[in-house]
């Protein structure tokens, strides 16, 4: 068998839930504390999009901004002389924006579940808005958004429409554990997708237990123990 | 130290206006639920920022919307004990109380949580986390946070809406002794006659957004003047009426003429009698004394409320409730009932 899909989908995923855990987080407060009502539904639907969207028009998008002759992709190329399209960076550009929404929506959620009388105590106490960011909502808020962050990992290794778009399946450079089931299958190597099917099912299935696992978990401080 | 606050605010189909000043003393604002009462105590804290008005706590301004000037919450020094007490979950008691003291050093705060831990009496609950707290050690947890911020202002948000009714007694008692010693302006909001009646020195009344009374709490109760103020201080039987005499007013839901003590001053349309001021009596032939039907009777622990109405009243006209105790009366309904002179209030419906 060979290993290098595997290796390209860990490290596509790996980089791109970096990116995605702090725009995620970013997008996710911006919009949780938005007063306009308004506002916030246009934002809350463009940010959600690609995650409703066909990942091919998604992949569409993707390969209209940031193709070699595109905006985007001629000033990635002239700036800083990077080939995006149908490089490994393109990998982990659509895992990115695939895998988006779910961190964003999860945090969100999170953030909007942790009681508003508390971040309001904290500022009749003096603390400063980051401080009450970091300190109060954060820890409060990260079983979701832990939960969010390994469900975007988890997408963004199993990310295959949009890859295919803007990345193509280029073996050995772009050719992500999906994209090397579909070649396989293609191909008639039908025991060659067999393996990958198998590491794929086990690295999602480990990957959604872990997330069980973490959020099931009782927190130090919900504990009763001791209790007079 | 004197709070000044005059603030108008439209807000979700309500208004909110309401101006006081208080020196020096525990000021009390009573109100049906969502008369606006936490939203003024919001407006005083910085939670929520007014449309109109001016704040002032001394020589400072907090809010002037005039002059543009609105203060962050985190520079007000108003203290805020929540209904709740929003103790943050995730912290232990030290941990909470530290979040108050986060521009000291690091064993300066070490001593000064020490210090309130022992002025609390809570040496031994540092470690331990909210959740593992009893209610009572809660709300000295959350008056220790809100202490080591020294706040010149204290706002007390129902602190015993959610409480047991033993340890409510007991938290009454522990909170009026801290207030006591606490130097700045207080100021409590509570739907409870009784929080209101055993806190304050001064009580305001708050209907829809709108202050309805003002003044010194013992004289509100004992003349309330205006019928939504004597139904908030607990009066529980209303009655239009019309006057007869210099002295004497016919109560027409009730079919009674009634004899009060002092002259019926102008533009007085309404009667009201608290449930514990009916008297049983033998004979008709007395004062403010009527017969009785009675329409049922509940049995509390210590007193009987007995429900009746007045044989000659309108048929469409609410029960009576009487309030007696146990130990004054066997709960074998008489036919007359009694109302001393002064214990007759005269209201308004309206304010002039």
């Amino acid at each position: 068998m060979d290993f290098t899909p595997l290796l390209i989908s860990m490290r596509t995923a790996s980089v791109s839930i970096f990116f995605t855990f702090f725009l995620g987080v970013f997008a996710a407060k911006l919009v949780a504390g938005m007063e306009r009502e308004r506002l916030k539904i246009i934002l809350d639907g463009i940010l959600t999009l690609p995650l409703v969207l066909p990942p091919t028009v998604a992949g569409f998008f993707l390969l209209y901004l940031f193709g070699v002759k595109r905006p985007l992709g001629l000033f990635f190329l002239q700036f800083f002389g990077v080939k995006i399209a149908f490089s490994w960076s393109a990998t982990v550009l659509a895992a990115s924006v695939i895998s988006f929404p779910l961190m964003y929506r999860s945090a969100r959620g999170a953030f909007e579940q942790v009681d508003q009388t508390l971040v309001q105590a904290a500022r009749t106490l003096g603390m400063s808005e980051g401080k009450i960011f970091w300190r109060i909502v954060m820890p409060l808020a990260l079983p979701g958004v832990a939960s969010g962050g390994i469900l975007a990992f988890a997408r963004g290794l199993g990310e295959f429409g949009a890859t295919a778009m803007i990345a193509g399946n280029v073996a050995g450079k772009t050719r992500t554990l999906p994209l090397a089931i579909y070649s396989a299958v293609a191909a008639g190597d039908m025991e060659g997708a067999y393996d990958y099917v198998i590491v794929i099912l086990l690295v999602s299935f480990l990957v959604v237990a872990g997330m069980n696992w973490f959020t099931a978990k009782e927190r130090k401080y919900t504990r009763r123990e001791g209790r007079r | 130290m004197s709070l000044d606050i005059s603030v108008a605010r439209k807000w979700k189909g309500f208004e909110l206006e309401v101006s006081f000043s208080s020196q020096n003393e525990i000021l009390g604002i009573l109100g049906a639920s969502g008369c606006g009462k936490s939203m003024t105590l919001k407006c005083i804290a910085g939670i929520v920022t007014p449309e109109k008005g001016r704040i002032t706590v001394g020589e400072r301004v907090l809010f002037d919307a005039a002059a543009k000037i609105c203060v962050k919450p985190q520079e007000r020094r108003v203290g805020y004990l929540f209904q709740q007490y929003a103790l943050f979950p995730h912290m232990t008691v030290e941990e909470n109380i530290g979040c108050a003291l986060s521009h000291l050093a690091k064993n300066q705060r070490r001593k000064k949580i020490e210090w309130l831990l022992n002025r609390f009496q809570m040496e031994n609950l540092g470690r331990r986390y909210p959740g593992q707290l009893s209610g009572g050690q809660q709300q000295r947890v959350a008056l220790a946070r809100i202490l080591a911020y020294e706040p010149e202002v204290l706002l007390l948000d129902e602190p015993f809406s959610a409480l047991d009714f033993h340890l409510k007694e007991q938290l009454q008692l522990e909170l009026r002794d801290f207030i006591q010693e606490y130097s700045g302006d207080v100021v409590l909001v509570t739907h409870s006659r009784e929080e209101a009646y055993r806190f304050c020195s001064q009580l305001i009344i708050l209907e829809e957004g709108k202050c309805i009374a003002q003044g010194d709490t013992r004289s509100l109760f004992q003349n309330p003047g205006l019928l939504t103020v004597a139904r908030l201080t607990g009066c529980k039987n209303f009655s239009q009426a019309r006057q007869t005499g210099p002295c004497t007013i016919f109560a027409e839901d009730w079919g009674i003429e009634l004899t009060v003590e002092q002259e019926i001053p102008e533009g007085i349309d309404y009667v009201g009698i608290r449930a514990h001021h009916f008297l049983p009596a033998a004979e008709e032939k007395m004062p403010n004394c009527f017969p009785i039907a009675v329409r049922s009777i509940m049995e509390g622990p210590f007193e009987w409320n007995i429900l009746f109405r007045s044989p000659e009243g309108k048929r469409a006209s609410e029960d009576i409730w009487w309030t007696v105790g146990k130990d004054k009366y066997g709960g074998q309904a008489p036919s007359y009932l009694q109302v001393l002179p002064e214990n007759i209030l005269l209201l308004r419906s309206a304010a002039r």
